[in-house]
């Protein structure tokens, strides 16, 4: 049993390697296309407007933002990996049907997509965070954890924009995912504002949406403002990641197995 | 046909192999075996179910009935395990187009967990012996139609695989690329490779293959050693014949009486003997236009598949 865990391990350890190598080339326009709107907004919203806002639960504009802005390039990167990224190669390119030749299972190749859009994310998330004190805004030694909910954000939205791979039939299906799941979370999951003032009843809706609760521990281990029970949240976002990445790779075999 | 028994187990042994893609049957229940250091030859039309055969060893289509063994294991129970010993060369050419010619073969080399320095020495090896060592950091997209076909065999010969699935290997190709093709796959041949192929160019098959199976919608329609089958159910020589009305009617009962077999086609006739005949070279003379030559591998796949285009 054991080795072949070990074995399945590295096969989904190769997928991420050729990624990553491929990756590698275009590091540069990759990070921009990452990294470009998270900055972006942190400088128009943390120092423009932020100017004629007062403080939000005892933090300053900026303050209050930098974390979900980063918790949003994990998304974003992470989500975008795992559809356009990922469906380039499964169609145009024909790499997934190349790798399915070799020993490799298509679960293994899912998982290989998942690590990889998560990784990525993550890149993108801890790039935010490492740039924080140029802002003048220094994170509390909580942050050591950040990198774990990053990673495990990574994870969900990679593997939600594998099930939308799965499903695809064309790019444009894509905008559904992008319009109606990842532009929504992203303004509505209290990066911007806190959702606690909202009506009890969008708040519960919100509360169920796999963001808010990324940016709002994100927020806590930024400044180790840790409310008791934070980990239920927590532990509910790696039950989440874990059930959508079980779902990717069911529905991937679908797709490519007939 | 009797099955020569052998010591040897079969590599690939299929029974009452069967698929049907909802209602389609793709493949209805084939049977046939693939014995080590041979090269078995599919021959069908398109649609015959070739490919679909190559996509359940591979695991890439599941079976909907019948037993497949691979080296004697279970597919799909145990296609992790033999799939490590398979190499393949697609149909369609599925080359990671994101990466250079050498980076492809290790990366490539990877998926079989290959170690990194035996990977790049390999990979320079099938590099030169396949022609390609002045396109090693190139990017795909600057290779030619024979070159990319060269690249994917090297791919297949990473892990040294013990069987070496082909499928259409020298599609769309020109003369000169699929003659370097050929000669490398003989190559592999004599070192004992195990092959299986598909091809719609006779001439290739007949080059290549030690046995042929003929299939056609789903079914083996014919399989054994291409030039017993030819003399066995096509015969001796071709004539193809322009003739008029009367002269073919003259020519048919000629024929027959020379145990040939004839078909009428919209211009004139073909001829299959089964031994010489001089009346029925008398005969022929003088027809407008006629040509005698060899029966071989295409009269066979026609003869079994029908002259007719059979598209699903």
């Amino acid at each position: 049993m054991c080795p072949m865990i070990g074995r399945s391990a590295l096969n989904v350890l190769r997928v991420v390697q050729r990624n990553a190598r491929v990756w590698w080339k275009y590091k540069v326009p990759s990070l921009v296309g990452n990294l470009g709107q998270p900055l972006l907004f942190l400088v128009a919203f943390g120092f423009g407007l932020g100017q004629q806002i007062d403080t939000i639960a005892g933090l300053s504009y900026l303050q209050f933002i930098a974390p979900g802005l980063a918790a949003s390039a994990v998304m974003y990167s992470a989500a975008f990996e795992a559809t356009y990224g990922s469906y380039t190669r499964l169609s145009t390119q024909s790499t997934f049907e190349g790798i399915l030749m070799t020993p490799i299972t298509v679960e293994e190749l899912a998982l290989g997509e998942i690590l990889w859009g998560a990784l990525k994310g993550l890149l993108s998330g801890l790039i935010m965070i490492l740039v924080m004190p140029l802002f003048g805004l220094w994170p509390s030694p909580w942050v050591i954890c950040l990198p774990f909910l990053l990673f495990v954000a990574g994870i969900l939205f990679a593997a939600l924009g594998l099930i939308m791979t799965a499903l695809a039939t064309n790019y444009d299906f894509f905008n559904y995912f992008v319009s109606l799941i990842i532009t929504p979370l992203f303004l509505f999951s209290g990066i911007f504002f806190a959702i606690d003032n909202l009506p009890a009843s969008t708040r519960t809706v919100l509360r169920l949406v796999p963001l808010a609760p990324v940016v709002d521990l994100a927020r806590m281990f930024c400044y180790g403002s840790m409310r008791p029970g934070w980990w239920l949240p927590a532990g509910i976002i790696v039950l989440l990641a874990a059930a959508s990445s079980w779902l990717a790779a069911i529905l991937l075999r679908r797709r490519l197995i007939k | 046909m009797n099955s020569a028994t052998t010591q040897n187990p079969l590599i690939v042994e299929a029974r009452g192999l069967a698929k049907a893609f909802g209602s389609r049957q793709a493949l209805k229940g084939i049977d046939f075996g693939i014995r080590p250091g041979e090269c078995f030859g599919f021959l069908g039309p398109n649609g015959a179910g070739k490919t679909t055969t190559i996509q359940i060893i591979l695991g890439l289509v599941e079976k909907s009935a019948g037993q497949l063994l691979v080296f004697g294991q279970m597919v799909p129970e145990h296609l992790k395990a033999i799939k490590t010993r398979v190499g393949v060369v697609p149909q369609h050419d599925n080359l990671d187009t994101d990466l250079t010619v050498f980076e492809n073969l290790l990366t490539y080399a990877s998926y079989y967990q290959l170690p990194r320095h035996e990977a790049e020495i390999r990979a320079a090896e099938l590099l030169t012996f396949f022609a390609l060592d002045s396109r090693r950091r190139d990017y795909i997209r600057q290779l030619s139609g024979g070159q990319r076909r060269r690249l994917l065999l090297a791919r297949a010969m990473m892990h040294r695989p013990q069987l070496l699935i082909l499928d259409e290997p020298t599609v769309g190709l020109d003369p000169q690329a699929r003659h370097l093709i050929w000669q490398r796959l003989k190559s592999l041949k004599e070192q004992g490779v195990t092959m299986m192929l598909t091809s719609h160019y006779m001439d290739e098959v007949a080059r290549l293959s030690d046995r042929i199976l003929v299939m056609d919608q789903g079914q083996v329609v014919a399989q054994g050693e291409p030039k017993q089958m030819v003399s066995d159910l096509v015969g001796l020589d071709v004539f193809e014949v322009v003739c008029t009305d009367e002269e073919c009617l003259l020519l048919e009962v000629v024929a027959a009486e020379c145990d040939a077999r004839t078909e009428r086609t919209p211009d004139g006739l073909y001829v299959y003997t089964s031994k010489d005949c001089a009346e029925l070279d008398r005969a022929i003379r003088p027809c407008a236009q006629w040509l005698r030559r060899p029966a071989n591998l295409e009269d066979l796949f026609i003869q079994l598949t029908g002259r007719t285009l059979h598209e699903s």
